[in-house]
């Protein structure tokens, strides 16, 4: 196969939702690692890339806000892909031949696979979750409010929503790297025709119209 | 301070062992704070104040007793009254002097997350370190006694010493020398345990029933006791806490439920570079881009940059 047939050449994300999802990106990196140094003894040392420990106590509400206002409005254009459908349920089921890279025996999939969609509703329930429990607990400006025994519950919610939102990044960190020319589409917008056709083949079709499905000349 | 003090047991966010835990031969200190014996005439306020160099900002007369009206980052220990109508009719005039309880097991080091902020020396003494202590208000989520506060000013977090600085020297803490009625008393926990047990019995013959000491067992037995009128209603005297332990969401949110977060967090890495070394990556193949050029050419028209909702949804026959 020529490099030219290679190319990537459908458009998967605009130039705008790219920044969004990499502000998004940045946002969580500082969020996740100046909380971290708040979440346990062994990361406390985190805090130094903040500028000590008063400093990271005083910057991370800030970076966690601004990661949420960046998060809305990919929320908001992505929302209408992201709904579950019966074939995700199927999808979920089958997640063996997923893991074990065995797409031909999986439903069809459209823009977003169920992985990618269960993702996407966590980040939204941890972000609600980690900013009303933020805010209980931001001491400086709000904390005067609530009664100790909303801030010790408050706490408790942060500190889980922030580690179930840890692990789901990291989660979809290694998926970009594991489905092989993702992280392109993230980066330069484009994917190949078979990137899509074998990863999403429901979204090939309906933005080519390539209408009947094909077996593989296989 | 950090650990030029040998003789610290606890340090706060530190999971290796402080230098104190090696002996405690000395036994511990304690203040017996006797309720019955308070006129409430705020001397040892004034003496915290004056010792500690601290100036609350002048309030407002509200028409209580209680002046301030409550702790503060320059207010470390406050009398709050109570005005009590036994069961007899009588009024009787609770006066409890309020502040740091000096909890054998603190729930302010327990939540505190740097490194060194709190401390707890082996005299029993639990003590901020101010130059430690980032301001993020998690020993006040601790305390079951609401009684740490943070500056407005600096945004540390300050409560009352019980004098360690005094204490280290041998002097008693300021309070204890300003009180006119024997009130106050400092020494070590046992003696003050006998003396409490003395007064204890002195106000059972004259009629109190229920007195008692206040030394709760919940924190494993606190360095600042009562001796109560009413030791089995606590919670007369202004709301001090009948029952007081560091709250089951504070040992949620601080006990073994962190590393085991860590290491799931570590974990999930792990998972995914064993993924990637026994399965590996999910790429694209000749084939795939040969079917995905077949279907765009049986397509009725190539659009292939366009973007996706750009045109109507396909009409399937
Ligand atoms: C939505 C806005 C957010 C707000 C307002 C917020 C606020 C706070 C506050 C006030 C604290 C206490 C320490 C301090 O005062 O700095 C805290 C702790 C923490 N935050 Fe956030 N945060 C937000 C988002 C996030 C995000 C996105 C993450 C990570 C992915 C995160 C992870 C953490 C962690 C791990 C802790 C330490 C929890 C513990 O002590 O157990 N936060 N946050
Ligand atoms: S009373 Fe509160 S501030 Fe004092 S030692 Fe106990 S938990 Fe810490």
């Amino acid at each position: 196969m020529s490099d030219s047939e290679r190319r990537p050449t459908l458009a998967r994300y605009s130039s705008g939702e790219r920044t969004n999802h990499w502000l998004i990106a940045l946002g969580f990196v500082l969020a996740a690692l100046s909380g971290l140094a708040l979440f346990h003894p062994a990361l406390f040392w985190l805090g130094e890339l903040f500028g000590g420990g008063p400093w990271t106590r005083v910057l991370h509400p800030f970076i966690g806000l601004f990661m949420l206002i960046v998060f809305l409005p990919l929320a908001a254009s992505l929302w209408g892909d992201n709904r579950m459908q019966a074939a995700d349920w199927q999808w979920l089921r089958r997640w063996k031949d997923v893991v074990n890279n065995r797409e031909e025996h999986l439903p069809e999939v459209g823009r977003y696979n169920a992985g990618q969609k269960l993702l996407f509703f966590v980040l939204g329930a941890c972000m609600i979750g980690l900013l009303l429990s933020g805010l209980v607990i931001w001491r400086a400006y709000f904390s005067l409010y609530f009664s100790i025994g909303v801030i010790r519950l408050a706490s408790v919610v942060h500190a889980v929503c922030a580690f179930v939102l840890i692990c789901a990044i990291l989660l979809h960190i290694y998926a970009a790297i594991w489905v092989k020319g993702s992280l392109h589409a993230m980066l330069r917008g484009t994917v190949t025709p078979g990137w899509a056709w074998k990863h999403h083949r429901a979204w090939f079709r309906q933005i080519t119209h390539a209408a009947h499905p094909r077996t593989r000349p296989d | 301070m950090a650990l030029q003090s040998l003789d610290i047991v606890r340090r706060s966010a530190t999971t290796t062992a402080p230098p104190g835990v090696r002996a405690a031969y000395t036994g511990t200190v304690a203040k017996l704070i006797d309720t019955t014996k308070c006129i409430g005439c705020k001397a040892c306020q004034v003496a915290c104040m004056e010792w500690n160099d601290l100036r609350d900002e002048i309030g407002s007369n509200v028409g209580v007793y209680e002046n301030p009206g409550d702790l503060s980052s320059e207010s470390w220990t406050l009398m709050r009254f109570t005005e009590y109508e036994n069961p007899k009719g009588d009024l009787e005039w609770l006066i409890r002097k309020d502040g740091c309880m000096h909890c054998a097991d603190p729930g302010c080091l327990k939540a505190c997350p740097a490194p060194g902020a709190i401390v707890q020396y082996s005299n029993g003494i639990v003590d901020f370190h101010e130059e430690n202590c980032i301001g993020c208000g998690y020993c006040i989520a601790g305390c079951p006694f609401d009684i740490p506060r943070i500056s407005k000013r600096d945004h540390k977090a300050y409560k009352c010493t019980l004098c360690s600085d005094r204490v280290a020297v041998g002097l008693e803490p300021a309070c204890i020398k300003a009180c006119p009625t024997g009130a106050l008393v400092f020494g070590t926990k046992e003696d003050m345990q006998q003396h409490a047990a003395e007064r204890v019995e002195d106000l059972k013959s004259r009629g109190f029933e229920q007195a008692g000491l206040y030394d709760p067992p919940g924190v494993g037995g606190t360095h600042v006791m009562y001796v109560l009128h009413h030791a089995d209603r606590p919670e007369l005297y202004a709301g001090l806490a009948a029952d007081p332990h560091i709250s089951s969401l504070v040992g949620l949110w601080k006990g073994v439920s962190k590393p085991i977060a860590l290491a799931a967090m570590a974990f999930t890495v792990l998972a995914g570079f064993f993924h990637f070394v026994r399965v590996g990556r999910n790429e694209i193949d000749e084939r795939d881009e040969a079917a995905a050029r077949q279907a765009l050419e049986a397509a009725p028209q190539r659009n292939a940059s366009q973007r996706p909702g750009a045109q109507p949804p396909e009409k399937r026959p």
